[in-house]
C-alpha cells in the first residue's frame, strides 16, 4: 500500500488545503509581525499596553469566541468584510482565505512573542554605532537587526505556521467545515470522529499531524541554528 | 575645524552644566568616571539629546535647542570609536569596515582604505569575523571603521579603557599614527591621566558635570593646583624630547629643551619624537648637585610653584629648560629645604622609574 492510497483524496484534499492555509496565514502575518514586534521591543509609545493586550487576545480567548469576533467584523455584513465585499468583491467568510485569517490570527502571539525576544537579544549599542556610520534608520534596521533577529524570525514564523496547522476554534466558527474549501485536518480528524468507524481513517490524518507538528519543530531549530552560527561566524 | 559645546542637562542624580571650545588636533575630555565624559561626547554625537544645549561642529549647528535644530546621528558624520568596539558580530572585518562607505556622501573627501588598513595593521584580518579577533585587533578595526565613513571629526571614548596593558601598548602606536596622519580633529574621552599626556594637544577638564579646567596638557598636568584633582596617584608631567642615541649598556638618551634623559633602551630609532610621562612621586629633590647616587637622570632645576596641601604633601612645580614638571613631596621635607619660588636646586628622576608604557 503507497503512502498515496493510505488516504482518500478527499482526506489528502484536507492536508493540502491545511498546508496552503498555513502557508499563507504565516506569510501575509509575518510582516506585521515583524513590525509589532519591533514596536513593542524598541519603542514607547501610547497605547503600548492597549496594542500588547490586543497581540494576545487569541491566545487567552476562547477560539470559538475569536472566530465569531471575525464573523462580526469580516462577515458580509460585518464592518470591514462588507467593505472588502463591496469595494474589492473580496469574501473572507466561509472561504479557504477565511480560515487563513482565523489561523494566522490565532498564531499571531506566538509569532509576535518569539520576534520580539529575538529584537530585543539584538544589542541597541550596534543599532547605535550603525547610525554613527552615517546609516538612517531603515538602513539600520535592514542591515543590523534585521540580520541579527533572523533566528527569532524563522523560529517564529515556523511556530505560527505549525499553530496555524492545528488551529480549529475560530477556523470552524468562522469559515465553516466545508470539504474541500474550509476543511482543514483537525476539521477532518473531527469531522471522521463524528462518522461511525471514521476513527481508523482519523488516525491516519493523526499521524500526519504528528509528522508536520515535529518536523516544524526540529526545523526551527535546526534552521535557527544554522542562522545563528552563521551570524556569529563561529 | 572648531567644535563649539554647550550643555546643560539635568539626569535626576547628576546635572550636567558646561561649555567649552576645541579646535584641530586631539582635544581629551578628561575627568574620572561619573563627571560626564560620555554624556558630553554622545551628546556631540547626537546620542543624547540634552535638556537645553548647543553644539556646533565647524560651520554646522548640529544641536540647538532654543532653535529647536537637532541633527540626527546618521547626518552628523561623525566617526565613533566606542569603547567596547561595537564591531557587527554577522559581517565579516572586510564588510565591517566598508559598513560606513557607502553613506558617505557622493563627493566629499574618501579617506583612503589601502591607507587606512596599512596604517592600523589590519589587512590580514579582513576575512575573519569579530568574534575570530583579539581585544586589541578588534579596537583597530573599529578605528578603521570609523575612519573609512569619512567623519568630519573622530570621537573615542575610552578605546583604551577595556584592554589590557599588553594590548594598550599594541594600539598606542596606531593612536599616535592617527594623530599624526589623519587630518581630522579627534574628541577623546579619557580617565587616564597618563593617556591624555601622551595623546592630547588640548586637555578639557571635567569634574561634577562641569569643566573645571581647560588648557595644553603640559599646563595642566604640571599645574599643582590641579594636581588634588587629578588624583595625587596620578599627578606628573609630560615632556617631549628626541631620542639622542642608544647607548651600547641598553641605555637610551633622550634630549629635551632642559636637557638629557636616560631610558632603558626604547625601540624607536634616533631622530624619532618622545612624549615622556614622570609622575611626580618619582621626582625626588636635591639642594647640593648629587654624586653617589644610582639615579642617571640628575637635573639643574627651578621652583616655579609651590603648593602645601592640607595633607603631609606638597606639589612642587619644577623648570627645567622650558619644560615644567612636578614633584611630590611631603611638607616636612619642603620646610626643611626651605623651598620657595624662584629657588634653583636639582630634580632626581630615576630612570627606572619612566614607566615604558608611559613612554610614546
Amino acid at each position: 500500500m503507497s503512502i498515496v492510497s493510505w488516504l482518500s483524496p478527499a482526506e489528502w484534499q484536507a492536508v493540502g488545503l491545511s498546508l496552503r492555509v498555513s502557508f499563507w496565514a504565516t506569510v501575509v502575518s509575518l510582516p506585521f509581525g515583524i513590525a509589532v514586534a519591533y514596536a513593542l521591543a524598541r519603542f514607547s509609545f501610547p497605547g503600548k499596553q492597549i496594542l500588547n493586550g490586543l497581540v494576545h487576545l487569541p491566545l487567552i480567548l476562547p477560539p470559538v469566541v475569536t472566530g465569531y469576533l471575525l464573523l462580526l467584523t469580516f462577515g458580509k455584513r460585518g464592518l470591514i468584510g462588507g467593505v472588502l465585499e463591496q469595494t474589492f468583491g473580496i469574501v473572507l467568510a466561509f472561504r479557504w482565505t477565511g480560515a487563513a485569517l482565523a489561523a494566522g490570527l490565532m498564531a499571531f502571539p506566538l509569532m509576535v512573542r518569539a520576534i520580539r525576544l529575538a529584537i530585543e537579544a539584538v544589542d541597541p549599542r550596534l543599532e547605535q554605532a550603525a547610525g554613527t556610520l552615517g546609516a538612517p534608520r531603515w538602513s539600520v534596521f535592514a542591515t543590523i537587526t534585521l540580520p541579527l533577529m533572523l533566528p527569532g524570525v524563522v523560529t517564529g514564523a515556523i511556530m505560527a505556521f505549525a499553530r496555524a496547522m492545528g488551529e480549529f476554534g475560530a477556523t470552524i466558527t468562522f469559515a465553516s467545515n466545508i470539504p474541500g474549501q474550509t476543511q482543514t485536518l483537525p476539521l477532518a480528524i473531527y469531522a471522521l470522529l463524528q462518522v461511525p468507524g471514521g476513527e481508523g481513517r482519523a488516525l491516519g490524518l493523526v499521524a500526519i499531524s504528528v509528522a508536520i507538528a515535529l518536523g516544524a519543530l526540529f526545523l526551527s531549530e535546526a534552521v535557527s541554528r544554522a542562522i545563528a552560527r552563521r551570524i556569529s561566524g563561529a | 575645524m572648531t567644535l563649539s559645546v554647550q550643555i546643560k542637562h539635568d539626569f535626576g542624580s547628576f546635572a550636567l552644566d558646561l561649555a567649552f571650545e576645541a579646535s584641530d588636533g586631539v582635544t581629551a575630555l578628561f575627568g574620572h568616571s561619573g563627571s560626564g565624559k560620555t554624556s558630553v561626547i554622545n551628546t556631540v554625537a547626537g546620542l543624547l539629546r540634552p535638556h537645553s544645549g548647543r553644539v556646533v561642529i565647524g560651520d554646522k549647528v548640529v544641536l540647538d535647542t532654543e532653535r529647536r535644530v537637532f541633527v540626527p546621528t546618521h547626518k552628523r558624520r561623525l566617526g565613533y570609536v566606542f569603547q567596547e568596539g561595537r564591531l557587527f558580530p554577522h559581517l565579516s572585518v572586510r564588510q565591517n569596515l566598508a559598513y560606513g562607505q557607502r553613506f558617505a556622501p557622493q563627493g566629499a573627501a574618501r579617506a583612503d582604505w589601502q591607507h587606512v588598513v596599512d596604517m592600523l595593521g589590519i589587512g590580514a584580518l579582513l576575512e575573519r569575523r569579530p568574534n575570530a579577533l583579539s581585544g586589541g585587533e578588534k579596537q583597530r578595526v573599529s578605528i578603521g571603521r570609523a575612519l573609512l565613513s569619512s567623519p568630519d571629526m573622530l570621537l573615542m571614548d575610552e578605546p583604551l579603557a577595556a584592554l589590557d596593558q599588553a594590548r594598550k601598548t599594541e594600539i598606542l602606536p596606531f593612536l599616535h599614527r592617527l594623530r599624526d596622519e589623519a587630518e581630522l580633529p579627534i574628541l577623546y574621552v579619557s580617565h587616564s591621566v597618563a593617556e591624555v599626556a601622551r595623546i592630547a594637544d588640548f586637555v578639557v577638564f571635567l569634574k561634577d558635570g562641569t569643566v573645571a579646567r581647560t588648557g595644553p596638557p603640559a599646563d595642566l598636568l604640571s599645574d599643582p593646583e590641579s594636581a588634588p584633582a587629578l588624583g595625587l596617584q596620578e599627578a606628573g608631567a609630560v615632556i617631549q624630547g628626541h631620542v639622542l642615541c642608544h647607548h651600547a649598556d641598553g641605555v637610551s638618551e633622550i634630549a629635551f629643551a632642559g636637557g638629557r634623559l636616560y631610558l632603558p633602551r626604547r625601540p624607536e630609532p634616533v631622530g624619532s619624537v618622545l612624549h615622556v610621562w614622570i609622575k611626580a612621586s618619582d621626582v625626588m629633590l636635591s639642594l647640593a648637585p648629587l654624586s653617589g647616587v644610582s639615579a642617571l637622570n640628575v637635573l639643574p632645576a627651578r621652583v616655579v610653584a609651590l603648593r602645601l596641601g592640607d595633607g603631609p604633601g606638597a606639589m612642587v612645580q619644577l623648570e627645567i629648560g622650558n619644560e615644567r614638571i612636578l614633584s611630590r613631596v611631603t611638607r616636612r621635607s619642603a620646610e626643611r629645604l626651605g623651598l620657595s619660588v624662584g629657588q634653583t636646586l636639582h630634580a632626581v628622576v630615576k630612570s627606572v622609574s619612566v614607566a615604558k608604557e608611559d613612554v610614546g
